[in-house]
C-alpha cells in the first residue's frame, strides 16, 4: 500500500465532525446494505465488544472507588473512555500475538483476559496480585496471554515491544507485537529509533499511539509540532492511518489491515488512535487544562460504550432485560475482585527478598 | 636530510604492530598521499600514506615482519637532491625513536622526530602482565591450554555458546559486516549468518530495548555495547526494564541477557570516552556486574554470563583486549558467577582489586614481594553479588587491606569494599583499609594528565606499606 498516511473515518477529534459518530447512523439493520463504508459488526461482535468495554468501564471506576477509600496507593491511571482502542484491537489479533503498554494498561490487561482478580489484588498491593502485590497499578505481565507489561518509563515500551517483535520474526512464529503508547511518549526519541530499526529489519510490529489528546496535563497542540501521529512514521516508509479511536468497529477495522500488514512480513504499520480519557492523568489530577464541556460532549456524543448500546437496542433490538443482564454479570465480576483485592492479605514479609535474580533458567 | 619514516600508531592503544606489506620497492619515487606499505595492528589492516617525498632510498624493516614498536624507522626517503645511495647507507639502525607523542588515529602518517621540542610525557602506560598471574588451577584436569588474547576468548565464548543454544543471538553496531570495533566479534557472521549477528544503527537506547523485549520472551541477546559510554543512552532500559521487570512481575518475566563491550580508560580518549562504570551498575539490585582480568575468567565468565537466567553486565577493558594468557580448551568450561579467586597466595596484606585494577594490584605484589612484604591478591571477577567472604577470610588472616580500582573514589566499589570489611572483620583490621582510585576528576586528554588520574603501581605499594606501617 502507500506510504502515505491514510486519514480515513476518524471523526472524533475534529470539532466539525463532533456530533458525527451518533448521528451518522452508519450501519443499517441487518447490515447487508451499509449506507457507509463504516465496518459493520454482527450482533455476536457487538455484544463481545459491549462486554469486554463495560468489563473494562465497571472495572476502572471501581478501581477509582477504591482509590478514595485508600485501599489503592501511589499511582492509579484509569482508560476510563479509551476502552474501544484495547478492545478493538483485541479483537483483530489472533493467540500469541503480543501485547505491551505504558503505565495506563488495566484495560489492556483484561482485554488480554487477564483475571481481574489478580489485577484488582495487584492494585491493592496484596499477594493474590499478578505480580504477587510488588508491581503495582503500572506493572503486571502475564507469560500465559502474552502481556508484556506496564511499563511505567514513557516510551520505554516502544523499544520493547518492537523486541518482541524482534523475537517474533526471530523464533520466525507468524506472531505480531501490538505495543501501544500515548501521545506523549510518540515525542521520545527511543520511539524514532524504534521505527527505524522496525522498519529496516521489517519487524511484526503493530504501533498503537492512543492520542488521548493530553500528555499528562499538556495538550497535543502545546507539545507536538506533528500532531498528525500518523505521519510519524512518514520518512521511515512506516505506514500510518488515523482512526475513530471511540468507535470500535473503526479501530477493528484498521487493526485487521496493520496486523496483516505486520503478520505477512510488510514490517510495521502505525495506527493513531484518536480518543480521550474521561479520569484525569491520574487520580491526583483535576484535569484544570481543558474544559467540563470538552469531556462532558465527548462522553454524551463519542462514548464507545453507549455508541455499541445504541447499535445493540436499535440495530439488533436487544432489549433492556438483555442488556442489564451483561451489566449485572459485569458488576458481579468486578464486585468479585474488589471484594478479593479487599480481602486478600499482604504479601508475606519473605516476599520482600524474593524475585531479584534468578537462581536457574525457566524451564 | 634524509628522512626516515617511522611505523605509526594507528589506534590509541597500538604499541606495536606487523608491517603486513610494502607497497613500493626500494628506488621507487614517492610523493605525499601516496600508500606505501600496509600494517596490521591487532584491530585493522591499515594502510599507510606517504607525507614526505622522494626516493624510496632504504626498508629496514621487511615484509611481515612482526611486533615492529611504533616509532620504529621503517624505511628511509632521499629528497630532492639527496644521494640515494649516501642516504640507504646512512640509515639508523632500526630502533624505536625517542619518545614522542604518538601521532592521532586512524590517519597514519609517518613523521619526524623534532629533536628539540618540548619534552612530552609518554602515555601512561598499563603495567605489564604480571609474570606470577596462574588461573590453571580452575582449569579441568588434562585440558588442553591455549595461549590466547582476551579479544579471542570472548570471541571463542559467544560462539561455543552460539552453537550450543540457538536462542542466543549478538547485536550492537559493528559487530557483524565490520567483524567488531574491537574484533571481538571476528567471524561470527561468518559462522552463524546475519540473523544471528546483527549490525544497529547507532541507536543504543533503542536497540537495547530491542533486546530487552526480545528477552522478556526468552531469547537470549548478547548486546555489545562499541563501549560502555554510550550505554548511557541505553542505560534506562538497563536499569529500568531489565533489571527490575522479574521484581515487578513478581518472578514471572526473567530477562536473560548480557550487555557487555569495554569499560573504563584506554588510552588517551579523554573524559567522555574513559568512564568505568562498575560502581554505577554494581548499585542495582536485579543486575549482576562481571568483569574479568584474565583470558580464561572472560571466556570461562562470559560462557557463564550468557547461559544465567539475569541481564548482566559484562565489563571489558579495550587495553587488556590484546593480552595472551593460557585458557583451556572445551566448551564446557566455565567461571561461576560471584566468585571471587585469590590469584596471589600472601600472609602480610590483602590486595583486593578486579579487571584492569588488577595489573596494578599484581604489579605491586611482586614488586612488595622484593622487599619481602608478601601480599595476598585477590580478583573479584564478579561486583555483584560481590564475593566478600574471600576478602574477609583473607582480611581475617593478614588483618590488612588495600583496595584498587581505576573508577572514581566516591561511591567506588573499593568505598564499598572497605565497608564490608569495617562490618564483617573490624575486630581483625590491624590498620584502616586504604584504597587506591581513579582520580575525583574527568579523566584528561593530556598525556601526563592521564598519568596522574589513573592509578599506578607506585601508589599501590605506597597504599600498601602505609597499612604495613613500613
Amino acid at each position: 500500500m502507500a506510504v502515505a498516511a491514510r486519514k480515513t473515518k476518524a471523526p472524533a477529534q475534529s470539532k466539525a465532525a463532533a456530533k458525527g459518530a451518533t448521528k451518522s447512523n452508519p450501519a443499517k439493520s441487518g447490515a447487508d446494505k451499509p449506507l457507509s463504508n463504516m465496518p459493520v459488526f454482527s450482533k455476536e461482535e457487538e455484544l463481545h465488544a459491549y462486554h469486554e468495554m463495560l468489563l473494562i468501564r465497571r472495572f476502572e471506576e471501581k478501581a477509582g472507588q477504591m482509590y478514595g477509600m485508600g485501599l489503592i496507593g501511589g499511582f492509579c491511571h484509569l482508560y476510563i473512555g479509551q476502552e474501544a482502542v484495547v478492545v478493538g484491537m483485541q479483537m483483530a489479533a489472533k493467540e500469541g500475538d503480543k501485547v505491551i503498554t505504558g503505565y495506563r494498561d488495566h484495560g489492556h490487561m483484561l482485554a488480554c483476559g487477564m483475571e481481574s482478580r489478580g489485577v484488582m489484588a495487584e492494585l491493592t498491593g496484596r499477594r493474590g496480585g499478578l505480580s504477587k502485590g510488588k508491581g503495582g497499578s503500572m506493572h503486571m505481565f502475564s507469560r500465559e496471554k502474552h502481556f508484556y507489561g506496564g511499563h511505567g518509563i514513557v516510551g520505554a515500551q516502544v523499544s520493547l515491544g518492537t523486541g518482541l517483535a524482534f523475537a517474533n520474526w526471530y523464533r520466525n512464529d507468524n506472531t505480531v507485537s501490538l505495543t501501544y503508547f500515548g501521545d506523549g511518549a510518540a515525542n521520545q526519541g527511543q520511539v524514532y529509533e524504534s521505527f527505524n530499526m522496525a522498519q529496516l529489519w521489517k519487524l511484526p510490529v503493530v504501533f498503537i499511539i492512543e492520542n488521548n489528546r493530553y500528555a499528562m496535563g499538556t495538550a497535543v497542540s502545546r507539545a507536538s509540532a506533528q500532531t498528525d501521529f500518523s505521519k510519524r512514521g512518514l520518512s521511515f516508509g512506516i505506514p500510518g492511518e488515523q482512526v475513530d479511536g471511540m468507535d470500535v468497529r473503526a479501530v477493528r477495522d484498521a487493526a485487521e489491515r496493520a496486523i496483516e500488514h505486520a503478520r505477512t512480513g510488510k514490517g510495521p504499520y502505525i495506527l493513531e488512535m484518536q480518543t480521550y480519557r474521561y479520569r484525569g492523568h491520574s487520580m491526583s489530577d483535576p484535569a484544570k487544562y481543558r474544559s467540563k464541556d470538552e469531556v462532558q460532549r465527548m462522553r454524551e456524543e463519542h462514548d464507545p460504550i453507549e455508541q455499541v448500546r445504541g447499535r445493540l437496542t436499535r440495530d439488533f433490538k436487544l432489549g433492556e432485560d438483555e442488556l442489564k443482564a451483561i451489566d449485572a454479570k459485569v458488576r458481579e465480576v468486578v464486585n468479585d475482585a474488589a471484594e478479593f483485592a479487599t480481602h486478600d492479605p499482604e504479601p508475606d514479609v519473605s516476599e520482600l527478598w524474593t524475585d531479584i535474580t534468578l537462581e536457574k533458567a525457566r524451564a | 636530510m634524509p628522512i626516515d619514516i617511522l611505523m605509526p600508531a594507528l589506534s590509541p592503544t597500538m604499541e606495536e604492530g606487523k608491517l603486513a606489506k610494502w607497497l613500493k620497492k626500494e628506488g621507487d619515487a614517492i610523493k605525499s598521499g601516496d600508500i606505501i606499505a600496509e600494517i596490521e595492528t591487532d584491530k585493522a589492516t591499515m594502510e599507510v600514506e606517504a607525507v614526505d617525498e622522494g626516493i624510496l632510498a632504504k626498508i629496514l624493516i621487511a615484509d611481515g615482519t612482526e611486533n615492529v614498536a611504533v616509532n620504529t624507522p621503517i624505511a628511509v626517503i632521499a629528497t630532492d637532491g639527496e644521494d640515494v645511495k649516501a642516504a640507504a647507507n646512512g640509515a639508523a639502525a632500526p630502533k624505536p625513536a625517542p619518545a614522542a607523542e604518538k601521532p592521532a588515529e586512524p590517519e597514519a602518517k609517518a613523521e619526524t622526530p623534532v629533536a628539540d621540542a618540548p619534552a612530552v610525557s609518554a602515555p601512561a602506560t598499563v603495567p605489564a602482565q604480571a609474570k606470577s598471574y596462574d588461573a590453571s588451577s580452575e582449569f579441568p584436569a588434562g585440558a588442553e591450554i591455549v595461549h590466547m588474547t582476551i579479544r579471542d576468548a570472548l570471541r571463542d565464548a559467544m560462539a561455543e555458546e552460539m552453537r550450543r543454544d540457538g536462542d542466543v543471538f549478538v547485536m550492537g553496531e559493528e559487530v557483524a559486516e565490520y567483524q567488531g570495533a574491537y574484533k571481538v566479534t571476528q567471524g561470527l557472521l561468518q559462522e552463524f549468518g546475519p540473523k544471528r549477528v546483527i549490525d544497529t544503527p547507532i541507536t543504543e537506547h533503542g536497540f537495547a530495548g530491542i533486546g530487552v523485549g526480545a528477552a522478556l520472551t526468552g531469547l537470549k541477546p548478547i548486546v555489545e555495547f562499541m563501549t560502555f559510554n554510550f550505554a548511557m543512552q541505553a542505560i534506562d532500559q538497563i536499569i529500568n526494564s531489565a533489571a527490575k521487570t522479574l521484581y515487578m512481575s513478581g518472578g514471572q518475566m526473567g530477562c536473560s541477557i548480557v550487555f557487555r563491550g569495554p569499560n573504563g580508560a584506554a588510552a588517551r580518549v579523554a573524559a567522555q570516552h574513559s568512564h568505568d562504570y562498575t560502581a554505577w551498575y554494581s548499585n542495582v539490585p536485579g543486575l549482576k556486574v562481571v568483569i574479568p582480568y584474565s583470558a580464561s575468567d572472560a571466556k570461562g565468565l562470559l560462557k557463564s554470563a550468557i547461559r544465567d537466567p539475569n541481564p548482566i553486565i559484562f565489563l571489558e577493558n579495550e587495553i587488556l583486549y590484546g593480552r595472551s594468557f593460557d585458557v583451556p580448551k572445551g566448551d564446557d568450561f566455565l567461571i561461576p558467577i560471584g566468585k571471587a579467586k585469590v590469584v596471589r597466595p600472601g600472609t602480610d596484606v590483602t590486595i583486593v582489586s578486579f579487571g584492569i585494577g588488577m595489573t596494578y594490584a599484581l604489579g605491586a605484589a611482586e614488586a612488595l614481594a622484593k622487599e619481602g612484604i608478601e601480599a595476598e591478591v585477590i580478583d573479584l571477577r564478579t561486583i555483584r553479588p560481590m564475593d566478600i567472604e574471600t576478602v574477609i577470610a583473607s582480611v581475617q588472616k593478614t588483618n590488612r587491606c588495600v583496595a584498587v580500582e581505576e573508577g572514581f573514589p566516591q561511591s567506588g566499589v573499593t568505598a564499598e569494599i572497605g565497608m564490608r570489611i569495617m562490618e564483617a572483620a573490624f575486630d581483625y583490621l590491624d590498620a584502616p583499609v586504604a584504597r587506591v582510585t581513579g582520580k575525583d576528576v574527568p579523566m584528561p586528554y593530556a598525556a601526563n594528565l592521564e598519568k596522574l588520574a589513573l592509578p599506578n603501581i607506585g601508589e599501590v605499594i605506597a597504599a600498601v606499606k602505609a597499612v604495613c606501617y613500613r
